[in-house]
C-alpha cells in the first residue's frame, strides 16, 4: 500500500521554527513504522533525524508521537496507524523535551529525574548466603516495573508537565517503586527527598495516560499510587512514634 | 578537543559497563557510547546466563566448561573456558547481590532452566544451568550494571561515535570520536582503551541484531593493524521470527517447546537423538535449513525463505506469562498470534559473532600467533575473541562471557594504568579521521549508502550464511570488493553538524564492508566444516590441518591470513555427536 508520512522537521541551528514535510512511499501494512522511516532515510532523504536501535521494542530508542499517540516506532505496525491506501501518518517528536533535530529530543532532564530517585539497590547489610533469598511471590510484586526501558513515552503522554514542568515524571517513580517493592531494598528514606515533595509523587492526578501508552504494559499509575501509600504509611508510623 | 583519562571504555553494553565499574574504582575512567547506555544490545538478550549453581539439580563447573568446548567444536581455548565456567558462579551471585531480579525457585533461590548444549556429566542429558529473569535476562543485567554505574558515579560520554584508534609504535594512546549532537571531533587520550562495541549482525539481511551492531570496534582496530580472529565463525540462531529475524529465545525450547516440520514431525529426533530440540545452535539451524531444502518447510516450496514451526502451545498460558512474557508479546505484536494457541513461524537469523578482536584471558589484545600483547589495548564481550566460543557459542554463554571477561579486563586495566605512562597526543592524531569525514561531507555528488548496504547484506546472507561453498564465497568476495569501490565515492546527504545520523550510518557502512570482506575471505580459506562454518565442498572437520585459529589482517584491499594455536590442554578433540 501507499502511505504519506507527515513528519515534523526541525534543526534548531538553521530553522526558525518546526515544519512538516511529507514523504510518499510504498510499504507492506505488516511492516513497522520504523521500517518506513528507515526507507525514507536510506532512499529518499538522508537528512531525516531519528534514533533507533533494537527495532523490536526492548531498547527504548525510538519513542515518538505517532498520530498523536506516544509509541515506539518499532512496535507500531503500519496497518495499526494507516487505515487505507494513501493514508497519512503524522509523526512528531516526544513532548516536554527540547527538540535537538527532527524526531530527536534532548532527554537530559528525563534522565536527571531518573537518577534523582537513586535507581539502584540500597542495602549495605552483608549477604548471609550466596544469594539473598526472595520468595516467588515477593519477586512478582515488582515484576512489571522491571520491564521499564526508559523510552520516555510516558513522560510525553503525561498531561501534568503542561502545568508542572518540574514534575519528576512517571518513569522515575516506576523505577523508584521497582526498588521500594523489592524485599531486598532498604532505600525508602534515601529516595524520599526526590519523591515526597510537590514535584514528586504528589503531582500525579491519576490521568492514566502513562499507563495507556506504556509499550511495556507497566501499570504505571497503580505503581505511583502504591508509592504514595508507602510514603503515607511511613509518615503515619512516624506520627505514632512522636 | 583533547581529553585525558586513565582508561577509556568504548561501548556501554554488559562488557563495557562491567569493565567501567571495575576500572573506575582504581583510575579516571570514561565510557564512550554511540547510544544512551541502557539502549545497548545486551538488553535484547533473553533466555539466561549460564552458571553451574546447582540450585535445581546437580551441576559442576567442569561439566559447563566441557559443554562449552564441545559446543564450540573444539576450537575453544580450554583454559579460558574453564575460567569462565568457574568464575560464572560468583559472577551470578554478584549480580544478584547488586539487585538483579532473577526468577526464584520455591525455596527463594535463583531459578535455573535448560538451554541448548548444556548437559550433565559430559553429555548424558540436558541440565538446568541457565539463571534467568523471565525472558529479559540481558535487559536486567544491563539495567543492574547501569544502576551500579550511577551509584558509583562513572563518567559517560553518551552518543559519541568512535572513528579511529590512536597508536604509537604499537602502543595504544587513545581514540578519536565524533560527538553526534555537534559533529565535533574529540581526541580521548588514555593509558588504556577497552573496546566493548558488541556484534556486527547488520552485515546480514536477516538478523536478530540491533541497527547499532555494526562492528565499530573490530573495524577500527582492523584498519590500525590489529588482526581479527576466527571471523569465519558466525552464528545463526535457529529461531528468528520469519521474515523479521527478531529473536525467539532458545528458552522456549528450554521450557519444552518443539520444532516441527510441515508433517508435524519433531524432526530433531533424526538429527540429535539425545538432546533433540536442545542441540547446539549450529546443529539446529542446519537441521531447519535441511528440512526446508527437502521440501519439509511449512510451505514446502524449498525456497530460502520457507520456514518451520516452533510449537509452544502445550506449555500453557501460565508458563508463557511467567517465564516467556516478552516472547509472547513479540508474537502478538509482529505476527498477530498467541503462542499459547498457535505455533510460531521461525527461520534461522544471523545472531552472534564468535570471532573478533583477539585477546588473552585478561582482555589484553594480542597481535599475532605468539600472543604478543598490544600495550594499552583491551577488548571484551562479543567484539572480542578470547576464545571461549570457538566455532559455535552455546546459549547463555554470551551474557556470561561479557560479565566474566568484562570484569577481568576492568581489573587488569586498574593494575596496568598504575605503571603506564600518560600518553601525549596532539590534534594531528585526529587528522586521518578529520580528512575522511571532510571528504564524506564535502557536498559533492555521490551515491548514497542505502543501496550498497542492501547489496552487502543480501550477498552475505546468500553466499556466506549457514551453508557455504567456494564458488559462492568467491562471488561474495568479488561483490564486496566492488561495493567497497563504490563506497569510496559515497557522499553524506545531510549537510548539518547537529545529529548528523546520515554521517553515522555511512561510517557504520564502511565498518560493515570491511568486516564482511574479512569474514568472507576467512571463510573461503578454511577448507573444512566446523561448528557454525559448514562447507558443502568440505563437509568434514579436519583436525590435522584446521585445528587452529585464523588471524586475518586487513591490509588495504587485501586480507592476509595467519594462524594461532588452539589450547586443547584439558580435553582431547573428539567427534561431536549429541
Amino acid at each position: 500500500m501507499n502511505i504519506i508520512l507527515k513528519i515534523q522537521r526541525y534543526n534548531p541551528g538553521t530553522d526558525e521554527r518546526p515544519y512538516f514535510q511529507e514523504y510518499t512511499l510504498e510499504v507492506d501494512p505488516n511492516e513497522r513504522l520504523l521500517d518506513a522511516l528507515m526507507s525514507v532515510k536510506r532512499y529518499q532523504d538522508g537528512s531525516l533525524g531519528f534514533r533507533k536501535s533494537c527495532a523490536h521494542g526492548v531498547c527504548g530508542s525510538d519513542a515518538m508521537r505517532i498520530n498523536g499517540k506516544d509509541r515506539l516506532a518499532c512496535k507500531t505496525l503500519i496497518k495499526e496507524v494507516a487505515e487505507q491506501d494513501g493514508a497519512t501518518i503524522t509523526v512528531e517528536p516526544l513532548r516536554y523535551m527540547p527538540v535537538q533535530r527532527d524526531l530527536i529530543v534532548d532527554q537530559a532532564d528525563f534522565f536527571a529525574k531518573y537518577r534523582s530517585v537513586n535507581p539502584f539497590l540500597i542495602n549495605d547489610a552483608p549477604v548471609a548466603e550466596k544469594e539473598r533469598i526472595q520468595s516467588q511471590e515477593e519477586r512478582m510484586r515488582f515484576d512489571d516495573t522491571t520491564n521499564c526501558i526508559l523510552c520516555a513515552a510516558c513522560y510525553s503522554a503525561c498531561p501534568i508537565f503542561a502545568k508542572q514542568p518540574a514534575f519528576i515524571g512517571p518513569a522515575a517513580i516506576v523505577q523508584a517503586f521497582r526498588f521500594l517493592a523489592d524485599t531486598r531494598d532498604r532505600g525508602l528514606a534515601d529516595r524520599l527527598p526526590a519523591l515526597d515533595r510537590p514535584a514528586g509523587v504528589w503531582s500525579c492526578e491519576n490521568h492514566f495516560e502513562c499507563t495507556r501508552c506504556c509499550p511495556r504494559s507497566i501499570l504505571i499509575t497503580k505503581r505511583i499510587n502504591q508509592t504514595k501509600k508507602m510514603i503515607e504509611k511511613l509518615h503515619a508510623g512516624e506520627g505514632e512514634g512522636s | 578537543m583533547i581529553h585525558q583519562f586513565d582508561a577509556i571504555i568504548v561501548g556501554s553494553g554488559g562488557a563495557g559497563l562491567y569493565a567501567a565499574l571495575e576500572a573506575s574504582q582504581r583510575c579516571r575512567t570514561a565510557v564512550l557510547s554511540k547510544l544512551y547506555p541502557i539502549r545497548s544490545h545486551t538488553g535484547a538478550a533473553q533466555g539466561g546466563i549460564g552458571a553451574a549453581l546447582g540450585n535445581v539439580e546437580e551441576d559442576k563447573p567442569d561439566w559447563h566448561a566441557f559443554d562449552t568446548v564441545k559446543g564450540g567444536d573444539y576450537l575453544v581455548d580450554q583454559q579460558a573456558a574453564r575460567i569462565m565456567a568457574e568464575e560464572a558462579i560468583q559472577a551470578v551471585y554478584d549480580l544478584e547481590n547488586r539487585g538483579l531480579p532473577f526468577n526464584r525457585t520455591p525455596e527463594g533461590r535463583i531459578d535455573q532452566r535448560r538451554f541448548g548444549g548444556h548437559t550433565r556429566n559430559f553429555g548424558e542429558a540436558p541440565v538446568k544451568r541457565a539463571c534467568y529473569a523471565a525472558d529479559r535476562t540481558g535487559h536486567m543485567i544491563l539495567q543492574t550494571l547501569y544502576q551500579q554505574c550511577i551509584k558509583n558515579e562513572v563518567a559517560f560520554f553518551d552518543e559519541f561515535q568512535v572513528v579511529d584508534l590512536v597508536m604509537d609504535n604499537g602502543t595504544c594512546k587513545g581514540v578519536v570520536a565524533v560527538e553526534l549532537s555537534t559533529g565535533a571531533l574529540h581526541i580521548l587520550a588514555a593509558k588504556a582503551v577497552l573496546f566493548a562495541t558488541g556484534g556486527f549482525g547488520r552485515m546480514y539481511k536477516i538478523t536478530s541484531n540491533a541497527f547499532a551492531n555494526t562492528g565499530d570496534g573490530p573495524a577500527v582496530c582492523a584498519r590500525r593493524g590489529i588482526p581479527l580472529q576466527d571471523m569465519e565463525f558466525y552464528q545463526f540462531h535457529p529461531t528468528g521470527i520469519m521474515g523479521l529475524g527478531i529473536l525467539i529465545s532458545e528458552a522456549v525450547r528450554g521450557e519444552g517447546g518443539i520444532l516441527r516440520n510441515r508433517a508435524g514431525e519433531r524432526f530433531m529426533e533424526r538429527y540429535s537423538p539425545t538432546l533433540l530440540d536442545l542441540a547446539p545452535r549450529d546443529i539446529v539451524a542446519r537441521s531447519i535449513l535441511t528440512e526446508v531444502r527437502a521440501g519439509q518447510g511449512i510451505r514446502g516450496d524449498r525456497r530460502i525463505d520457507d520456514y518451520i514451526h516452533l510449537d509452544a502451545t502445550h506449555l500453557g498460558r501460565d508458563t508463557l506469562m511467567r517465564k516467556l512474557p516478552d516472547i509472547t508479546s513479540f508474537c502478538k505484536t509482529y505476527l498477530g498470534i498467541d503462542p499459547a494457541d498457535a505455533p510460531i513461524p521461525v527461520l534461522p537469523t544471523a545472531h552472534y559473532a564468535m570471532g573478533g578482536i583477539p585477546t588473552d584471558i585478561h582482555g589484553c589484545v594480542v597481535r599475532d600467533g605468539a600472543g604478543t600483547v598490544v600495550q594499552g589495548l583491551y577488548a571484551a564481550g562479543e567484539c572480542a575473541c578470547v576464545s571461549v566460543h570457538g566455532a559455535n557459542r552455546l546459549g547463555t554463554n554470551s551474557l556470561l562471557d561479557l560479565v566474566v571477561f568484562g570484569r577481568r579486563a576492568g581489573r587488569h586495566i586498574g593494575d596496568y594504568v598504575q605503571q603506564a605512562a600518560a600518553p601525549s597526543v596532539s590534534e594531528a592524531d585526529a587528522e586521518p579521521a578529520r580528512s575522511w569525514i571532510a571528504r564524506l561531507t564535502d557536498g559533492r555528488p555521490g551515491p548514497h549508502g542505502g543501496h550498497i548496504l542492501e547489496d552487502m547484506k543480501l550477498v552475505m546472507m546468500e553466499k556466506v550464511g549457514i551453508y557455504r561453498n567456494a564458488a559462492d564465497m568467491q562471488n561474495a568476495i568479488d561483490t564486496i570488493q566492488a561495493l567497497r569501490e563504490r563506497y569510496r565515492t559515497v557522499r553524506v546527504q545531510d549537510r548539518s553538524k547537529t545529529f548528523n545520523t546520515d554521517l553515522l550510518e555511512v561510517i557504520e557502512l564502511g565498518n560493515l564492508l570491511d568486516l564482511s570482506l574479512v569474514t568472507a575471505v576467512s571463510a573461503l580459506n578454511r577448507q573444512e566444516s566446523r561448528g557454525a562454518h559448514s562447507r558443502e565442498d568440505f563437509p568434514e572437520r579436519n583436525d590435522t590441518q584446521w585445528l587452529k585459529h585464523t588471524l586475518a589482517h586487513l591490509e588495504g584491499d587485501a586480507v592476509r591470513l595467519d594462524y594461532k594455536t588452539v589450547d586443547t590442554s584439558i580435553w582431547e578433540p573428539k567427534p561431536r555427536t549429541y
